[in-house]
């Protein structure tokens, strides 16, 4: 499995909407294309993306309140489970289906993975990196489920029912099959080029069906 | 701002039972001005009971009409902006022609005499109405319950003449417990020995038959929470139970008061006439499918249900948003939370209207 080869850059990634995998995704985005924000919440990222890149931005949200404010903020958002909802849309109805640091809190990972890739011409996956050396050194530490800055939950109440590395998705898309046309890895703002399955707090992959 | 119900008459309607009317006339209200590109026109469609005094106050009654809340200055149909129209539907008895119209043919009502009407043959007339008011295209459709039926129907229909269609607390297809509803209201009515085969018009009208349609109609219309919330078991200016069949509860009182309302604004037989329309309602006509009704659509949607609202409920709504989503359509659609049941959309308003007011705007940079 050969290991993806990080975009290279200036050494901080600057922030969109206060994320700097949000600069990173919107950079990615060719304009005037069409967008499939899986996990959307109140729209905030499809919104910009529709004001400075022209795109037909759609969203799912599993959260009432959040589909309401993403509606009010003029996104074509609609409640639904991405588990559920993909298997609607017909082959490559999208340029784009975007999953925000939502793939560990699907049912359904590999599954979401491969309708993505099908749904979207590419697809677009920022993910938590499991592998980030705190996370290692809290569980070897304590001996307990890790919390970290990057994974804050306890493990009774943590939406993250999937936990996944920077290697393991490597490892993932080599299996599928899937074209890895970019990566990135960020620590905070910084750009993680070295080690990255071990310094990387976020993952982001633009990939395609073979 | 108060406003004048007026009216158009038009030569005649064809109608989807091959049936015919000579001549047919529609009344409406607009608020608000339509701009010189005529392109900010939205037209609300009301729903069983409504008319078309949907916003403002009444110059003729004084009373506001029935979504002042969600149609005004500043509003979510907001008329600084919207050149927003309401009609009467057809088969109604609010200055549309409809069964309580005298028959050119006969000078008396039609009564049953009155064709069968359909809620296409609602949308055919308002095609009419806009034709007349000179505009081509509607920057959006919205509408409750029967009023969602006719924004559905006029995105399947006249896909060319429809930016945008909201499309609330409603379905694709009545169910059979909506039909089943509103039958029983229909049996309530011809049970009543005043309705006289339809012929009341020169006599006492059905008033216990419709005040009992009325009655049903209303609990559907509410949820068991917002009964409790509002009634509960309170009993009715006494302190025990009258051991007799006079009002003991309150939510008696507030049943047989809107019954007895209800008699003194609304005509049987439109009753009966506009229940069936409802009832024949299914996008799935003639095809089978409704995804393949949804093929030539091309507006944008919202679709909006209401969590308690167990007559029209979510999965009509979410059945409609999977048909868009599978025609890789443009819709937005959130179950907004409620205690008020069905009459969510016409009370319970806040939310709702944020997202129309945010979904309109949107339509509108888009658009115009």
């Amino acid at each position: 499995m050969p290991a993806a080869v990080p975009v290279k850059g200036k050494p901080f990634v600057r922030q969109l909407l206060g994320r700097s995998d949000f600069a990173i995704i919107s950079d990615i985005v060719e304009p005037g294309t069409q967008v499939l924000d899986l996990g959307c919440g109140d729209g905030e990222l499809l919104e910009w993306l529709a004001e400075n890149k022209g795109v037909e931005a759609r969203g799912v949200e599993i959260s009432p309140a959040k589909v309401q404010r993403a509606i009010a903020r003029g996104v074509s958002a609609y409640q639904g489970d991405i588990d559920e909802v993909l298997p609607d849309y017909p082959d490559h109805a999208f340029d784009y289906v975007i999953l925000s640091q939502t793939l560990q809190e699907t049912r359904q990972p590999l599954k979401v993975v491969r309708e993505m890739v099908r749904v979207g011409r590419r697809a677009i996956v920022a993910f938590p990196n499991f592998g980030h050396w705190p996370v290692r050194l809290a569980l070897l530490g304590t001996g307990r489920a890790p919390k970290t800055k990057l994974f804050p939950h306890d493990w009774y109440d943590s939406p993250n029912i999937h936990f996944l590395t920077v290697h393991d998705f490597d490892q993932l898309a080599g299996k599928e099959g899937l074209v890895i046309e970019r990566c990135y890895f960020l620590a905070g703002r910084r750009r993680v080029t070295f080690l990255p399955n071990l310094l990387a707090e976020v993952a982001v992959y633009l990939v395609r069906r073979r | 701002m108060t406003v004048d119900t007026q009216a158009v008459e038009f030569d005649s309607i064809s109608l989807e039972s091959g049936a015919k009317l000579t001549p047919v006339s529609i009344a409406y209200e607009t608020y608000g001005a339509l701009n010189a590109s005529k392109s900010n026109a939205i037209l609300i469609l009301h729903a069983f009971s409504g008319d078309a005094h949907a916003a403002g106050i009444s110059h003729e009654t004084g009373k506001p009409g029935w979504w002042d809340n969600t149609i005004g200055p500043g509003k979510a149909f907001d008329t600084d902006k919207y050149f927003v129209i309401c009609s009467n539907v057809l088969g109604g008895c609010q200055g549309t022609t409809g069964p309580a119209s005298i028959n050119p043919q006969t000078g008396c009502p039609y009564g049953m005499s009155f064709p069968v009407i359909t809620i296409g043959d609602m949308v055919r007339l308002q095609t009419m109405l806009v034709d007349h008011l000179g505009i081509e295209r509607l920057l959006a459709v919205a509408g409750g319950s029967m009023g969602g039926m006719q924004a559905l129907e006029w995105a399947v229909s006249y896909p060319d003449r429809v930016i945008a269609a909201i499309p609330i607390a409603t379905t694709a297809r009545h169910s059979p417990q909506q039909i089943a509803f509103n039958e029983v209201g229909r049996q309530a009515i011809m049970a009543d020995p005043d309705w006289c085969e339809g012929n009341y018009y020169s006599g006492k009208p059905p008033g216990r038959g419709l005040a009992i349609a009325r009655m049903i109609g209303h609990i559907t219309y509410m949820s068991d929470e917002s009964m409790r919330e509002k009634f509960g078991r309170r009993l009715r200016e006494k302190e025990k139970f009258g051991f007799d069949f006079s009002v003991d509860f309150e939510v008696e009182s507030y049943l047989r008061y809107r019954g007895s309302q209800f008699v003194t604004r609304f005509d049987a037989n439109s009753y009966l006439y506009i229940t069936k329309a409802e009832d024949y309602f299914d996008l799935t006509n003639p095809t089978g499918s409704l995804t393949a009704a949804f093929q030539k659509v091309t507006s944008r949607f919202l679709v909006i249900s209401f969590s308690s609202d167990w007559l029209y409920p979510s999965y009509q709504s979410e059945e409609i948003v999977r048909v868009l989503r599978r025609a890789n359509r443009n819709v937005a659609y959130c179950e907004l939370p409620s205690n008020y049941g069905h009459d969510a959309f016409l009370v319970d308003v806040a939310e709702q209207s944020d997202v129309i007011r945010g979904f309109l705007a949107s339509t509108c940079k888009e658009n115009i």
